[in-house]
């Protein structure tokens, strides 16, 4: 049974570490106040490019750093729409995931054919993996996975201990608080909002270059979506994100982990419904902070989705 | 301190400052005094940076400043406290005062500011605790918040709009001490208002402004209550409106001690309590934002009541829906004729329809024909000025979009008529129309209750004036008395001592 539970655990960690990049995006991007939907999108471009260029140039580093500035300029055709024009940012949102799954299906259908690039190395800690139970939950992975690790209290750092932190959550909450005392909101929203696109391209290219590793149509298969649920379920606090990232990984991985037991083998349709709890999950997740005040009390920032304008005059 | 010369702003259809000049000196206390929409929040928006003037040149301690944004208005030493706080409220004390301060490393040490901001606190005099949230705070609190955050970034010059506006009497007179306090160690203080207690308690020198512009500056010591109401309302010019002779008929309507609360849960309307009758318009005059929309909401059934009673012809409506309401026959024209009033996108005619639709139908559907041939009959009556009964009303004028609202709530079956602000922003061919159709229905028996911060309209139409400050009656005059001193002192909240008695 503790092989089992270390099991599911480890892959847990490793399927998670895609939906945790992309959710520490979306959680910078809706700290500063604006809502960016595009995360399936923006993933399924990182993707792409990730394994694109990965296939073409024989490097996956490469690859990573290709998918980041393409997540980022995705990200940034966004807050041009939503912010400089000022658009409604849940429909220029949807618009960036149809995008980005109609592009990276185009784009990417010679790379279907594709068999074998080179993957993200996997690198056992030494000593550390070792160790009973722990050593493979975490210590037993690929480099994305250690980078997950770092980016998770790094982001924690930036938003409760710096000075920039404290705007960012300024931003967010009350952006004319933010104004008067001489903060340039657009200026950083849009930089958190390139920023999120960064992550989710990363995450992105994580699934096609360390995970599968491959490149199909459709192939972050509604991930992104659940980014957008783990931001709320984790109340926009990236340890928290962690934990839900894992957590979804784990539940992601469980079908197929659960094979190994004879009365799930017997009964393949339990492996449709533990594949839907994900999405259940998000669905719920969405509903709850909807509910009233809850969202508040939850932690949602006071001025998620709405547009700054400084001479509005709400006479 | 501060010099401004020429500054005009203008806003879609207002123009909010006309050039103007302001002086304010170094070291004293210089209040900015006018009715609501008289420019002042926008002159010192203008000179806190958020807005830029469209004309005319600031100077700051003798230099010429162009604030491109608060950033600017801050590092040249200005700081405003707004009005409705520009606090994060999920965030502690500490760290709004902090925020947007440059000199702050990348790291934040949450002991270290917490330790600047208690002892700005303390040398201040303002006493706040640097660990509360914001939301966990009381508005005085939060404004001493916002005082203590432009100290921090060194303003030497603080603006405050209506600073006691939202205080406890007991608040006001702490605040008060401090300002003088701050004066003392050499800060300007510059504070909005349209109270002319605190503005005679407080001020050494006043400017007023009216309809955008600065009728006078003057020092405090020259001056005197009713002189400073003589300046904030000017002279009244009465309209030309004929009021014929009636007699009035039975109590029509009846409101006993009615508490309302606005959007924001406060008490809006307070222990309220009016009578109107049959052909009669019963002006009530105020400054706006002293509860006089939650009063007519609260007529007209859109708003609850937290206490008292309403009774319509002797029968008790007390907790009526807005539809009862309008069955019962009580029209209303509201201030916002955009989107309370009309939904603009849609036709004239769909635009009555809205209120007409129940009396125009066949069977489950819409009567078209009878529809159509009512808003024509409704617009020639009327004569609103439009390319037909299908244009969209965003496309109207004020005027004709008032006739329009008017043509729709007059055209029913009504007993009361609930006005606000009937000619707001009107010109004057207009305004003498809309006086004229409520004139009209004051002789047909209708009763009016005429919600307005316009004194001239409220003294020339009404049959007696009630004057509303804090969502209290301050007093009601029969139209002989009333006279607009009086009346002004009464919107500002003070009793006139031949009123006392």
């Amino acid at each position: 049974m503790i092989a089992f539970l270390t099991a599911v655990l480890a892959s847990g960690v490793r399927t998670g570490t895609s939906v945790l990049f992309a959710t520490l995006g979306e959680l910078f991007t809706e700290r500063a106040g604006v809502l960016n939907l595009g995360v399936e999108g923006m993933m399924l471009m990182g993707a792409m490019t990730g394994f694109g260029v990965t296939w073409l140039t024989g490097n996956p580093w490469l690859g990573i750093l290709a998918a980041m500035v393409v997540g980022g300029m995705m990200a940034l055709l966004h807050a041009f729409v939503a912010l400089v024009l000022r658009a409604e940012q849940v429909v220029s949102g949807l618009a960036l995931t149809f995008l980005g799954s109609g592009l990276s299906a185009v784009l990417g259908s010679p790379l279907v054919e594709v068999r074998q690039v080179d993957r993200i190395p996997t690198w056992p800690v030494p000593f550390l993996s070792q160790i009973p139970v722990l050593g493979p939950i975490l210590f037993d992975h690929n480099f994305l996975v250690y980078i997950g690790f770092l980016l998770v209290p790094l982001c924690w750092f930036w938003i409760y201990r710096t000075r920039q932190g404290l705007e960012l959550r300024a931003i967010g909450e009350n952006p004319a608080a933010a104004d008067v005392q001489g903060i340039k909101v657009m200026r950083q929203r849009i930089l958190y909002v390139a920023f999120g696109g960064v992550l989710a391209g990363l995450g992105g290219a994580t699934l096609s270059l360390a995970l599968t590793p491959t490149w199909v149509e459709g192939l972050i298969s509604g991930q992104g979506w659940v980014a957008v649920g783990l931001v709320i379920f984790a109340g926009w606090d990236p340890i928290r994100a962690m934990f839900g990232s894992y957590l979804f990984g784990a539940l992601r991985r469980l079908p197929i982990d659960l094979q190994n037991f004879a009365r799930f083998r017997a009964n393949p349709s339990i492996g449709y419904f533990t594949g839907m709890l994900p999405y259940l999950f998000t669905i719920v997740a969405l509903l709850t902070v909807s509910i009233g005040d809850i969202g508040r009390r939850w932690g949602a920032p006071a001025a998620l989705g709405r547009a700054y304008v400084r001479e509005d005059r709400d006479a | 301190m501060v010099e401004m010369r020429g500054i005009s702003k203008r806003f879609p259809g207002v123009l909010a400052n006309d050039r103007v000049d302001l002086d304010v000196a170094a070291g004293s206390i210089h209040a900015l005094l006018g009715e609501n929409g008289a420019g002042k929040s926008t002159l010192m928006h203008i000179l806190s940076g958020l807005y830029r003037p469209d004309s005319g040149t600031m100077k700051v301690e003798d230099r010429t400043v162009s604030f491109a944004s608060p950033l600017d208005a801050i590092r040249a030493g200005v700081g405003m406290v707004h009005q409705h706080f520009m606090l994060v409220e999920t965030q502690t004390v500490a760290e709004n005062v902090v925020l947007g301060d440059r000199r702050l490393g990348f790291r934040m040490d949450p002991s270290a500011i917490r330790d600047t901001v208690a002892g700005l606190g303390r040398e201040s005099g303002l006493d706040i605790d640097p660990d509360a949230l914001i939301w966990q705070l009381s508005v005085g609190e939060r404004q001493r918040v916002e005082i203590v955050k432009m100290l921090h970034r060194g303003a030497r010059l603080l603006i405050l709009d209506e600073p006691t506006a939202v205080l406890t009497p007991q608040e006001a007179d702490t605040l008060f001490d401090r300002m003088r306090g701050m004066a003392r160690a050499g800060r300007t203080l510059l504070f909005i208002s349209h109270k002319l207690n605190e503005v005679m308690e407080l001020a050494e020198t006043v400017t007023v402004m009216r309809q955008g512009r600065v009728v006078d500056t003057v020092p405090k010591a020259q001056v005197s209550h009713r002189e400073l109401v003589r300046m904030m309302v000017g002279s009244p010019v009465l309209f030309d409106v004929t009021v014929p002779p009636v007699q009035q008929g039975r109590k029509l309507l009846s409101l006993r001690s009615l508490r309302v609360e606005n959007d924001r849960g406060h008490t809006a309307v307070d222990n309220l309590s009016l009578d109107l009758h049959q052909r009669e318009i019963l002006g009530v005059a105020g400054v706006a934002g002293n509860g006089q929309r939650e009063l007519a909401e609260a007529i007209t059934g859109l708003r609850k009541l937290q206490a008292g009673t309403i009774e319509l012809d002797g029968f008790d409506v007390t907790g009526s829906n807005q539809r009862r309401m309008i069955d019962l026959g009580i029209s209303w024209v509201p201030q916002d004729r955009q989107h309370t009033g009309t939904a603009p996108n849609l036709s004239i005619q769909e635009n009555f329809d809205l209120k007409h639709y129940r009396s125009a139908r066949r069977g489950p559907f819409l009567d078209r024909a009878g529809q159509s041939r009512r808003a024509a009959a409704l617009l020639a009556k009327y004569r609103v000025a439009a390319a037909g009964r299908h244009q969209p009303v965003r496309l109207l004028s004020g005027g004709n979009l008032q006739k329009v609202i008017l043509a729709r709530e007059l055209s029913t079956e009504l007993r009361v008529l609930v006005a606000e602000s009937p000619t707001r922003g009107l010109d004057v061919g207009a305004i003498q129309n809309v006086h004229e159709l409520l004139m009209e229905q004051r002789s047909r028996g209708v009763a009016i209750l005429l919600l307005s911060e316009d004194l001239q309209e409220v003294l020339s139409l009404s049959d007696r004036v009630a004057v509303i400050h804090s969502g209290r009656i301050m007093g009601i005059l029969p139209r002989a008395r009333a006279e607009a001193d009086t009346i002004g002192m009464l919107m500002a909240g003070v009793v006139p001592e031949d009123m006392a008695t």
